[in-house]
């Protein structure tokens, strides 16, 4: 897998490169209490499969960990998170695998049990937002109960942020990870750069 | 000026500056523009609505029904009130003459909105809410507390003692307490205005000038709501009560004890109720001359002691029937033999309305309690909602800190001999010259007109005289007209019921309720992966959705017309490179993938083979296109779907219902992947070199990669795919990878193309070539109202298949009708003439004239542009029956022209499709 990264000439870019710089700015004043950061892009599938069936434990063995059963819930495994989307769809992540290893390691196993894995790792793109502050902060554009007794690590949203439709990810009471679809991660960075400085006033 | 040392929480160690009808007037920070002004003794130069009779303040705070200024600067807004908007060093307004004025200048302040989530909400921080907010904040809940004003304390004026000592330092130890709490928020500042189902109260935070938004809304969701929003103090109607001078009892308290502002001399208290005693002996204390006049037949005894001690004349079982005055009040006319008793401040009180909006927002009702003369919520409240305090009617302050503070709270002397209030409408007098809404200049003389005009609902009466539509929303009138109402049609008031109190309770900026979706954040804005390369190469953009697509890349010099031509031609002479990747793209996957397809889509698709890629075309249950697009088999159990821009959502909601709800049992899987992929087109004759070269693997020849196949190939490792899709009628070729690497392909593609002069191409070039090739654009050549066969693609529609989506719309008799709109091509015979698109198609006029209306219309233009093929403006046109019509002329009425058209075959270059293949 690592060799056939090596061999890519071809440059990736990142849906928010051309923000990185404003987002990073957003920490300036703020005494580490609120900070902005891009996620890498990270192989991702959308797996579908029958959640009655044999399909989740098999796909879970192979990715070595469990998928999260309860909604609006997450688990990690070796190399990513599982994110349940629906009572039969999980978004599968691994930061190691390149795409359409992915989804093929993932489409396999999930195949034999009638399920199946589509590759979307360029579909969505992450922005981590940590700090003191970052509740806070989502607090401007999500209409969600983010306190970190209602909302903690381990528990995930399908929601609006803004006005965009975005997935929030809880990793701690001070590190939510917003994940968007690409065309919308320009609105979504604009929004928490102008959100932010609000926040804080 | 009527200033008085000792008095007021003004900071009178500063001196600010604000300028009202053009004339300067001092004050301090912690005034209102109505305590600058009436410490001046001056008043807004403001008239009424429809009489133009002048106005003053009438009250300190929201319930004033009049006190309307403009605020002019910093920024000019509308309809306020004197009594509301806070003194600022250079404020300028102005009075209100009847109707305000919406500022002429973009507004540049910030404004925003923030959700909250509490077990308790508490609206008011007087005494009553206070202890709400502090026993829930000991038992451990999360608390909102908002209060409108700019401190907390609500109504007390730091006379009476709470536990024995003076009642603000009860204030100061509460909100103390309460912002030591890691679980409390505390807002002053900020109005509960609206109350919604499930515990939703919406608060307008004014956080004012110095701030960096001016204004904030709260969303607050809490498990509990508790209303601690006061009372307001009810007026007594007589003859010419809306003289300036006139004022709430509780207002000139207010402002004696809030701003140390005295707002009469000579003062006349006429009253029904016990409490205007207070504003009687606090004036007089002032300075003030003072008399009641009680409408009672016994004083209380308390306060009539009090008021002997300070020589306050009090004269029991007397009415006040009109005033004098020109401008404003020099007398009360007193009695019934009209004894004019000199006066430059005349204070009215008629007992207490407990503030219920926030009950009755949520469809709680208002019971008539006639121990207080009042409405107060009735019981039971709806669930989650409690009223404390002077709200649920419970006026003594020794009585509210019982009711709001449980077992722990604490204590105020008890009032000694209180008399009951004695509910009166209005005094004898002239009707029309008694005002109920004195913000609407209506008048008792209307209320009885609605009465004789049949009306007897409070909502009827509302609407008929518009009584409790002011800006003020008749927080002083409702009630009155209610009282007034039941006297006319002798009813008792609690028989006629109240008028439902619907949010805001006071008024809310369109600015604060946009928040921050103004400007670039108005709405969401979508882009592709190669939005910066078409911001660097100079693209103007386009909105399509929520999309900006590239609509054209001008040259120096080129405006749109120019550039879309060059843009033209080179695509149908060269080879041309568009950004496709807004296109919906939909991975349908599993076994019954082919059958969930053949019924969505019009024609077949299960026949459709791997490697190949098939147009198709989706219709509504009415058999009427609503969305098109080419379907690639990528294996036996998987297509990849693409969309229109705009519609892609739709599509997939409406994929997912039919399967979700209609046939669950097909085992097909959905998966958005719009993003995921990016596309770029290249077409033009010379795309094949452009291809071949960047993907040297790739046999491009044109019978080893036949037009409407794909191919998966890698370049440097990643894999791409590539299609023989043309929307242009040119050879055509769609390369698809996945978004990261968008950018890196894109570039290939452009450098590979160089040699042939590569053009970056937007939408409207598409839309120029795919118009002379006849491809519609669904939604602007159709509307809803279109069938396939309509728009001459009736071969797309299966004969093959048992059913599909609004198949069975095709045997209804209007869908063969020969006269239905048909898609055609419209030629303008002068060959110069760009038709507007939207215009209406007549039958030729021989005199060159249009016909008397009504003029029978036979289609419309859907899409124009000039042609650098054709070297001519062309149009796509629906005309009924336009098959049968083609070779004809119509005219097209243009302005006061009619322009000739020659209608023909929709496809108007190559129509052999010897172009597609290079």
């Amino acid at each position: 897998m690592a060799d056939r990264m090596a061999d890519r000439t071809l440059t990736p870019v990142h849906p928010l490169a051309d923000r990185w710089a404003r987002l990073a700015a957003v920490e300036d004043g703020t005494a580490g209490a609120l900070r902005l950061e891009l996620e890498a892009p990270v192989a991702a599938v959308d797996l579908r499969v029958d959640p009655r069936g044999t399909g989740p434990d098999a796909v879970a063995a192979a990715v070595g960990g469990p998928l999260p059963s309860a909604p609006d819930t997450w688990t990690a495994h070796p190399t990513g998170i599982a994110v349940r989307l629906g009572p039969d769809e999980w978004l599968l992540t691994s930061t190691t695998a390149d795409p359409e290893e992915w989804e093929f390691h993932v489409d396999e196993t999930a195949a034999a049990h009638g399920g199946m894995a589509v590759d979307v790792s360029a579909q969505r793109t992450s922005v981590r937002v940590l700090g003191a502050a970052a509740r806070d902060l989502l607090a401007f554009g999500c209409a969600l109960d983010l306190r970190p007794a209602a909302f903690p690590r381990g528990r995930c949203a399908q929601t609006l942020l803004g006005q965009a439709a975005v997935l929030l990810v809880a990793h701690a009471v001070d590190d939510l990870q917003i994940v968007v679809r690409s065309s919308f991660a320009g609105y979504v960075a604009d929004w928490l750069v102008d959100a932010a400085a609000d926040s804080r006033s | 000026m009527s200033r008085v040392a000792g008095y007021g929480r003004v900071d009178r160690s500063r001196t600010i500056t604000i300028t009202v009808d053009g004339t300067p007037y001092t004050g301090h920070p912690g005034d209102t523009v109505a305590s600058v002004l009436l410490a001046h003794g001056a008043r807004p130069q403001t008239t009424s609505v429809k009489y133009g009779r002048p106005r003053g303040i009438t009250s300190s705070w929201t319930e004033d029904p009049t006190g309307l200024i403009q605020v002019e600067e910093p920024f000019p807004e509308p309809m306020l009130l004197a009594a509301t908007v806070e003194a600022t060093d250079g404020l300028v307004v102005r009075g209100v003459n009847g109707q305000g004025r919406l500022a002429e200048v973009p507004d540049t302040a910030r404004y925003d909105r923030r959700h909250h989530h509490c077990d308790v909400l508490v609206v008011g921080a007087g005494p009553a809410g206070l202890l709400a907010a502090r026993t829930a904040a000991r038992a451990g809940q999360s608390v909102v507390l908002v209060d409108d004003r700019p401190a907390a304390g609500g109504t007390l004026t730091g006379t009476e003692t709470i536990d024995g000592a003076p009642s603000l330092a009860f204030v100061t130890d509460v909100v103390a307490e309460l912002a030591a709490s890691p679980t409390v928020t505390h807002l002053q500042r900020t109005t509960a205005f609206g109350h919604f189902d499930d515990g939703f109260v919406l608060a307008l935070e004014r956080r004012g000038e110095a701030a960096r938004t001016r204004q904030r809304v709260h969303r607050i969701r809490a498990g509990r709501v508790v209303v601690a929003a006061g009372a307001i103090e009810r007026p007594i109607v007589f003859e010419d009560n809306d003289r300036p001078g006139i004022m709430l009892a509780s207002a000139a308290r207010d402002l004696l004890h809030r701003h140390g502002v005295r707002a009469g001399r000579e003062v006349v208290v006429f009253t029904s109720d016990d409490a205007a005693y207070a504003a009687a002996v606090d004036l007089a204390d002032a300075g003030a001359s003072v008399r009641v006049l009680d409408a009672r037949e016994r004083a209380p005894q308390a306060w009539r002691r009090r008021c002997d001690e300070r020589g306050i004349p009090v004269e029991t079982g007397t009415l006040v029937h009109g005033t004098r005055g020109d401008g404003r009040l020099t007398a009360a006319v007193v009695g019934p033999e009209r004894r004019e008793v000199p006066c430059d401040l005349l204070l009215v009180s008629g007992g207490w309305n407990p503030t219920a909006h926030l009950v009755s927002h949520v469809g709680g009702s208002l019971a008539h309690d006639a121990a207080i003369g009042a409405f107060r919520p009735a019981t039971p409240l709806p669930e989650g909602i409690t009223a404390v305090g002077a709200a649920n009617g419970t006026f003594a302050l020794a009585d509210v800190l019982r009711e709001a503070g449980g077992p722990d709270a604490p204590v105020a002397p008890a009032q000694e001999w209180p008399e009951p209030t004695l509910v009166l409408w209005h005094t004898p007098g002239e009707a029309s010259r008694q005002f109920v809404d004195i913000a609407r200049d209506a008048t008792v003389a209307d209320v009885a007109r609605a009465v004789g005009a049949g009306m007897t609902h409070p909502e009827h009466v509302k609407r008929y005289t518009t009584i409790g539509t002011a800006h003020d929303q008749g927080k002083t009138s409702g009630i009155l007209a209610l009282g007034i109402l039941a006297e006319l049609t002798g009813r008792p008031v609690q028989d006629v019921g109240t008028t439902t109190f619907r949010p805001p309770y006071t008024p809310v900026a369109f600015a604060a309720l946009a928040g921050r979706e103004r400007g670039d954040l108005f709405d969401p804005v979508r882009t592709t992966a190669l939005h910066g390369w078409h911001v660097a190469a100079g693209a103007q953009f386009e909105d399509i959705g929520q999309w900006k697509r590239a609509r054209y890349y001008p040259q120096a010099g080129e405006d749109m017309t120019a550039a879309v031509l060059r843009e033209c031609a080179a695509v149908r002479t060269s080879v041309g490179i568009m950004d496709a990747s807004t296109l919906g793209k939909i991975d349908v996957r599993g076994p019954d993938a082919p059958v969930l397809l053949d019924r969505l889509y019009t024609n077949m698709m299960s026949s459709l083979k791997v490697g190949r890629v098939r147009y198709g075309v989706m219709c509504g249950n009415d058999g009427m296109v609503f969305d098109d697009g080419t379907v690639l088999r990528l294996a036996e159990d998987r297509f990849l779907v693409t969309t229109t821009t705009g519609n892609a959502a739709h599509v997939l909601d409406w994929m997912e219902e039919w399967l979700q709800t209609e046939w669950p049992e097909l085992r097909v899987r959905l998966t958005s992947v719009t993003e995921q992929w990016s596309i770029a087109a290249v077409a033009g004759p010379r795309s094949r070199d452009v291809i071949g070269a960047v993907f040297p693997d790739v046999d491009v020849s044109g019978d080893a990669f036949g037009f409407m196949t794909w191919q998966d190939t890698t370049l440097d490792g990643v894999p791409v795919r590539l299609a023989r899709i043309s929307f242009s009628g040119e050879l055509a070729y769609e390369v698809t990878v996945s978004s990261w690497y968008a950018t890196a392909v894109w570039a290939r593609l452009v450098e590979a193309g160089q040699p042939h002069g590569i053009t970056p191409y937007g939408t409207e070039t598409m839309h120029v070539l795919r118009a002379e090739k006849g491809y519609p654009i669904i939604g602007q050549d159709t509307d809803g109202t279109v069938s396939p066969h309509d728009l001459g693609m009736g071969w797309a529609v299966s004969k093959k298949k048992d059913d599909f989506v609004g198949k069975r719309s095709y045997a209804r008799a209007e869908n063969r009708n020969p006269l239905r709109k048909q898609l055609v091509s419209l030629l303008p015979t002068d060959a110069a003439t760009k038709l507007p698109e939207g215009s209406q198609i007549v039958r030729f006029c021989d005199d060159g004239a249009l016909p008397p209306a009504p003029v029978p219309m036979l289609g419309h233009v859907t899409s124009s542009y000039h042609s650098a093929e054709l070297a001519r403006p062309f149009a796509l046109a629906l005309v009924k029956g336009g098959r049968e019509r083609l070779g004809e002329v119509v005219h097209v009425p243009v302005g006061d022209e009619l322009v000739a058209a020659r209608t023909g075959e929709s496809v108007l270059v190559d129509p052999e499709g010897a172009r597609r293949d290079g």
